[in-house]
């Protein structure tokens, strides 16, 4: 009588967890791509931490505080190692609606990665998609912060080019103006008046 | 007795700006192309016989006017026959056409070079969507360095039709490229001879570091054996000989007026065959060069993708049959398959229509040119290498350097004549001429800035020049040789060089430079009226990848 009770026990909760049942979810790892040669076996220890994760993920709901590990049930593991998991309710007859299971295990999602060294990409769990990090973003964008150095850089050195080009070009045209007035008094006069022109000329001259 | 002109300091200082003006983005971008159409190896055969018989003698002709005639192109072609002043302008509004657009090419450099600073790279990865659940939709279904290029850079609109309006963010570049070229050539040939030295060497510093790089490389080697296997059908394919007058025409910058220009700024004695030898010689040698680092990269870049793809087959098949982790390599793959299709037949079709293909010789054959293969390419091959930072920063710096190099030629042939005309330059000094040419080229190259600039520089860079210049340097030849007179120019050249021309010069210049001129142009010619309606490759978010549509 008993055994018949536990046959029906087993077989009820075997259907509660079945490939494309209602509120069950399919989970697969790829351990040999993340580890590598570091990459352990999956067995029934394995199994158990996976069903302690859900169920702690579960707890966090509210309403949700009494779920157990019993309460999630595992089938139809293979080889990839891939299998299907449901939660059931504390009666065990039926199992949680999945919008409840998906947001507990999106809010949960790293500390289950974590416990088996794993990410996003390699302990994929189907039809619960995973919130990608975006990008940080800077207040002021890196490359405005560059352009701007070398803009400065630019705008400087063609600043000096211009002002020294300018300064030349002063410098010898009052040059040339010395030695024009300078030829011209020295034609017209002699010796002592070219001083004093010369000294005339000598405040233009900016030198 | 007019002042005396503004020299190069050192006969280096020209030959390096010769270089640094025909060592260009062509020669990174166009020739690796051309190479790969046109049969790999044997390519150079048509390159290196058109370099020898048009390129080398239209460019020493250009020289020697220049040197012989020390003014710009417009009072070089006045000297020879007044008629012929026509010609000088017409090189003069090439230049300015030219470097309207070209410039554009710079500030899309300075714009990756500052983007380079990031970690990870903003073209490696694609912006997320609203609801942070996946990818941008348009990233997802074209690549992320194509999203980055033609969303975040251009922003281009799906036609031409809607222009858009201007891009802040290209037009500061925009504006940032028009200085850095106002502050080389603001001096004349005394800013411009120091800035030559930079822009001549620090390329081939970088080449070097990318061959060696590139060399070593996973897959390199691919990529090197596809391009080196001569095939040799291609030589009876006249379009590989049109190509290759085409290139060496282009590539050395003839017809512009800046090798009038630079020339006219040596000393009169200066030995420019020797010049023009070396200067041809190294560009054509460049281009070999940088078709080696292009495709060791390619080859790199086709067998990553190849890689991934065979990856996404494997873990396509090992979800759909519940295989153990790690049990399909590549090696086994095709035997696994085939026992699959046995074994599961129903679920096996299922699955098949989703696996691709994948093959080595599909990802070579995608033969890109221009912006494509500087902006998306190589963005895409240096996204995957480590410190990716760093080899971005190089090479696209060493693109800026290439650009800049050009533009100093381009400005100086449009400055000379105008520097050169007693009219203005009596008005205005010369910072005061460059700065102005300067400034209507930027306001003019904001219209590359809009949404649909990328359209508009396509249809310039392709239709702007093009027939132009081989009207004008058919012209040049056939007025130094028939005009002014064969015999008086060889005569002019031995009194300022004091060498004899050559007959090898004389039989070029007085026959078959001109007729392959007259051949390229009539081909041309009849190319665009064939044509019809001109295209351009247009870029819709709806119909990812590009779409062709008529203008």
């Amino acid at each position: 009588m008993l055994w018949l009770l536990f046959v029906l026990v087993t077989a009820i909760h075997a259907d509660l967890c079945q490939p494309d049942a209602e509120n069950a979810f399919k989970v697969r790892l790829s351990l040999r791509t993340a580890l590598g040669d570091k990459a352990y076996a999956w067995d029934t220890n394995e199994e158990y931490l996976f069903k302690a994760m859900v169920a702690f993920s579960m707890r966090r709901v509210p309403n949700r505080e009494a779920t157990e590990i019993s309460h999630v049930l595992l089938c139809n593991v293979t080889q990839r190692v891939s299998f299907w998991f449901v939660v059931t309710d504390p009666s065990r007859n039926h199992t949680l609606p999945a919008v409840e299971v998906q947001s507990a295990i999106r809010m949960n999602r790293n500390r289950i990665n974590n416990a088996f060294f794993l990410n996003d990409q390699t302990l994929e769990f189907l039809r619960i998609p995973s919130t990608l990090a975006p990008p940080t973003d800077p207040s002021v964008p890196i490359w405005i912060i560059i352009f701007g150095v070398v803009f400065c850089i630019v705008i400087v050195a063609t600043m000096l080019l211009i002002l020294s080009g300018i300064r030349q070009r002063r410098r010898s045209a009052s040059l040339e103006f010395l030695q024009i007035s300078g030829t011209r008094e020295s034609l017209t006069s002699l010796g002592a008046s070219c001083l004093t022109s010369c000294l005339h000329g000598a405040p233009t001259s900016n030198l | 007795m007019d002042e005396a002109r503004p020299l190069w300091a050192t006969p280096l200082q020209f030959v390096f700006a010769c270089i640094s003006y025909a060592v260009g983005l062509g020669n990174v971008w166009r020739f690796p192309y051309l190479c790969q159409m046109y049969g790999g190896g044997s390519f150079l055969v048509p390159y290196i016989i058109m370099l020898a018989v048009e390129g080398m003698p239209l460019l020493y002709l250009e020289l020697a006017v220049g040197q012989r005639m020390r003014q710009g192109s417009i009072g070089a072609w006045r000297t020879i026959s007044p008629y012929l002043s026509g010609v000088g302008v017409a090189s003069v509004v090439v230049s300015f056409f030219l470097s309207m657009y070209y410039n554009v090419i710079n500030a899309w450099a300075f714009w990756y070079l500052f983007h380079s600073f990031q970690d990870p790279l903003p073209w490696s990865v694609c912006p997320l969507n609203g609801n942070r659940t996946g990818y941008d939709e348009e990233c997802e279904k074209a690549s992320s360095t194509q999203y980055f290029w033609y969303r975040k850079t251009l922003n281009i609109s799906p036609s031409i039709q809607e222009s858009g309006a201007v891009q802040w963010e290209p037009a500061l570049c925009l504006i940032l490229a028009w200085l850095l070229v106002y502050l080389c050539i603001l001096r004349g040939t005394e800013s411009t001879g120091k800035v030559v030295y930079f822009t001549a060497l620090l390329p081939y510093c970088v080449l070097m570091i990318y061959l060696v790089r590139g060399l070593t490389l996973h897959g390199a080697t691919n990529g090197l054996a596809y391009m080196f296997t001569p095939k040799v059908e291609q030589l009876a394919n006249p379009k590989a000989w049109i190509n290759a007058a085409t290139q060496i025409f282009f590539s050395l910058g003839l017809g512009f007026g800046s090798l009038i220009a630079f020339a006219s700024y040596n000393e009169p004695s200066n030995d420019c065959q020797k010049h023009t030898v070396i200067v041809s010689i190294i560009n054509s040698s460049t281009s070999i060069f940088a078709s080696v680092v292009t495709f060791s990269i390619y080859g790199f870049k086709a067998t990553f993708n190849y890689e991934s793809c065979l990856n996404k087959v494997i873990l396509l098949l090992t979800n759909s049959f519940d295989l153990e982790d790690g049990f399909l390599t590549v090696s086994n793959l095709e035997e696994v398959k085939s026992y699959l299709a046995s074994a599961y037949p129903s679920k096996y079709s299922e699955v098949f229509p989703q696996i691709k293909n994948c093959s080595l010789e599909s990802e070579l054959e995608t033969a890109v040119q221009g912006t494509g293969l500087a902006f998306i390419v190589y963005t895409e091959a240096i996204k995957n290498m480590e410190v990716s930072q760093l080899w971005s920063v190089l090479y696209f710096f060493m693109l800026l350097m290439l650009g800049i190099g050009s533009m100093l030629g381009n400005t100086a042939a449009i400055l000379t004549p105008l520097t050169d005309s007693k009219v203005i330059s009596s008005y205005l000094p010369k910072e005061a001429i460059s700065g102005l040419v300067c400034l209507v080229n930027c306001a003019i190259g904001l219209v590359f800035t809009m949404e649909a600039g990328n359209y508009w520089f396509d249809i310039f860079n392709d239709y702007a020049a093009t027939l132009s210049l081989l009207l004008i340097v058919l012209v040049e030849t056939v007025a130094v040789c028939y005009l002014y007179g064969l015999r008086r120019f060889e005569s002019d050249l031995k009194a300022m060089t004091g060498h004899a021309l050559n007959w090898y010069w004389k039989a070029m210049w007085g026959g078959v430079s001109p007729l392959l001129i007259i051949s390229l142009f009539v081909f041309y010619l009849s190319d665009y009226i064939i044509t019809g309606t001109l295209q351009y490759q247009a870029w819709d978010a709806s119909q990812i990848p590009t779409v062709r549509k008529r203008l």
